[in-house]
């Protein structure tokens, strides 16, 4: 019970941080847009003139990519990885490691607070835009995809999380990530099905991307969404997700583990 | 102006010897700018294996395009992303306190500090992948038109540097600077796409007030479309000289305000 209440605390702590700097914060959900717009313009002009591409209508093209932003909003890290490795760097875990916290659950903790602020703020933003583009939004059918939905944005949370996390437990061997975080980055942004559907892919690329966690974080949700999936994909594609929350979530644990038992606490 | 030059060039030199004491850094980061650039190649390549066209644009065009705006961002990279990122921090610490003391302009001494080597080097592979797409597309520009051309990028560059300052500058106001840089890279995406996709509001904006649009399409224009009547173009080149100065000025005051307002941090 204590426990819960710490980690509550916690909580609350990474709401209010978020809201002492909600200008980044409103700066960021607006610049969101402008990409989302411009991508709009290309895929209209594209279908405008080839009819179809692939198995994509102009609006289903537009409803694929305002559920990109919406799975995003819910389940993609925006500053943690940068954050704790500035504390790993700067010694500041050592606060922390006195304190009867465990570090994993209090990043998670924060990350958990931040995405559902980001979440209810951009709510009306969202619930905008979705208006705007009305036209094209196709609800589903079922309700049960509202639920393995809600399951598979859970996953990608996860997987994000725990891969932000494992890259930033490296600056505990190196002092600059930054370099690190951004070629995984480069894979994840063409890879996770943000810049296009991934089933555009040629059948033998789109197979191989299958077995990596990058569709998983991003176009495996909003596939469900759409609901165009079977149910052997559907069951295929919760097995590898799942596999790869409890590989990223391994692979967090250990390097933090590890980690700590160098770690000197520099310039402190 | 010399003595704002010969300023430059000892920076220039002591920024290029810290670079160098940081290999695998320098190769670290060539290897990002690499793979980001081939990720775009990649998205246009599975783009045109379903479309024959974008706009009134071609494959090799619209790479062209990528092509050239990669050229134009790794410029700006070079010489001055690295220090606009940073003005914030100056900001939030105090730091920029020592630099407001200097006896030169302080847009310059924030803006000049340091810059990349290895954006320099991903300039190149830009510079190369123009000139294999012009080859696919069998044109062999004219001297008068890659003069055209070059200019269009320093063109291009403050436009760049224009936007990232004037977003810096907003630190003054805001604290944070991570929604700054994401803010940046979202404007300056567009400007992979060709123009003619954008339409009504949106592209006036982007066009005129941020011209992010015209940036990489100009230069490209002044290429791919032969000179034919070199006077068609010549509105869109008056456009970019207009949009350049006018933001360059709009920032400028921007700072001033900044300045102004800026009342040092801790002590």
């Amino acid at each position: 019970m204590k426990t819960l209440a710490l980690y509550a605390k916690v909580f609350g702590i990474g709401l209010q941080d978020t809201f002492v700097y909600r200008w980044n914060f409103v700066l960021r959900c607006g610049f969101t847009l402008v990409p989302l717009l411009g991508t709009v313009f290309v895929w209209r002009s594209v279908c405008e003139a080839n009819g179809r591409v692939g198995d994509y209508s102009y609006s289903s093209m537009v409803f694929y990519f305002l559920a990109v932003l919406l799975v995003e909003s819910l389940a993609s890290p925006t500053e943690d990885e940068w954050r704790i490795a500035a504390e790993i760097r700067e010694g500041q875990i050592s606060a922390l490691l006195t304190k009867p916290l465990d570090y994993l659950l209090y990043r998670f903790t924060l990350f958990a607070s931040y995405r559902l602020l980001y979440t209810l703020l951009t709510l009306p933003l969202v619930a905008c835009v979705l208006y705007g583009f009305r036209e094209h939004v196709r609800w589903p059918e079922h309700a049960l995809t509202w639920a393995l939905f809600a399951l598979s944005v859970a996953g990608s949370a996860l997987i994000q999380f725990f891969v932000a996390f494992s890259l930033a437990m490296l600056a505990f061997w190196i002092l600059e990530v930054s370099t690190l975080i951004f070629i995984l980055y480069s894979f994840e942004y063409f890879l996770s099905g943000h810049v296009f559907p991934l089933d555009l892919l040629s059948p033998t690329l789109s197979a191989f991307v299958a077995w990596t966690p990058f569709p998983y974080e991003l176009f495996f949700p909003i596939q469900i969404l759409l609901e165009r999936l079977s149910p052997e994909k559907l069951a295929e594609g919760f097995c590898i997700q799942f596999a790869w929350v409890f590989l990223s979530g391994m692979t967090a644990a250990t390097l933090w583990k590890r980690g700590v038992r160098r770690y000197q606490a520099a310039g402190a | 102006m010399l003595r704002y030059l010969r300023i430059y060039a000892i920076l220039l030199r002591n920024s290029l010897i810290r670079e160098m004491s940081f290999k695998a850094n320098f190769l670290l980061w060539s290897l990002v700018e690499i793979l980001w650039f081939a990720g775009q190649i990649f998205f246009i390549e599975v783009l045109f294996s379903r479309v024959e066209r974008i706009g009134d644009w071609s494959k090799w065009e619209v790479l062209a395009l990528i092509g050239t705006h990669q050229v134009i961002g790794q410029i700006f990279q070079a010489f001055f992303y690295m220090n606009l990122t940073q003005i914030p921090e100056l900001v939030r610490t105090g730091k920029l306190d020592t630099l407001l003391t200097l006896p030169i302009d302080a847009q310059f001494t924030v803006s000049t500090k340091q810059f990349g080597l290895d954006n320099l080097l991903n300039t190149l592979s830009g510079v190369c992948f123009v000139t294999y797409a012009l080859h696919r597309l069998h044109i062999t520009p004219s001297p008068g038109s890659l003069a055209v051309y070059a200019l269009c990028i320093l063109l291009g560059v403050s436009v760049h540097y224009s936007v990232m300052f004037g977003l810096s500058t907003l630190c003054f106001w805001i604290k944070r600077s991570q929604g700054l840089v994401h803010a940046y890279f979202s404007l300056f995406n567009l400007g992979r796409y060709p123009d003619s996709v954008f339409q009504g509001a949106f592209r006036f904006v982007f066009s005129w007030l941020v011209p992010v649009i015209v940036v990489s399409n100009v230069p490209v224009r002044f290429l791919t479309q032969p000179l034919r009547e070199p006077l068609s173009l010549l509105p869109l080149f008056c456009q970019l000289c207009a949009a350049s100065a006018g933001i360059f000025v709009l920032v400028r005051l921007l700072w001033k305000r900044a300045l102004a307002r800026y009342s040092s941090a801790s002590s």
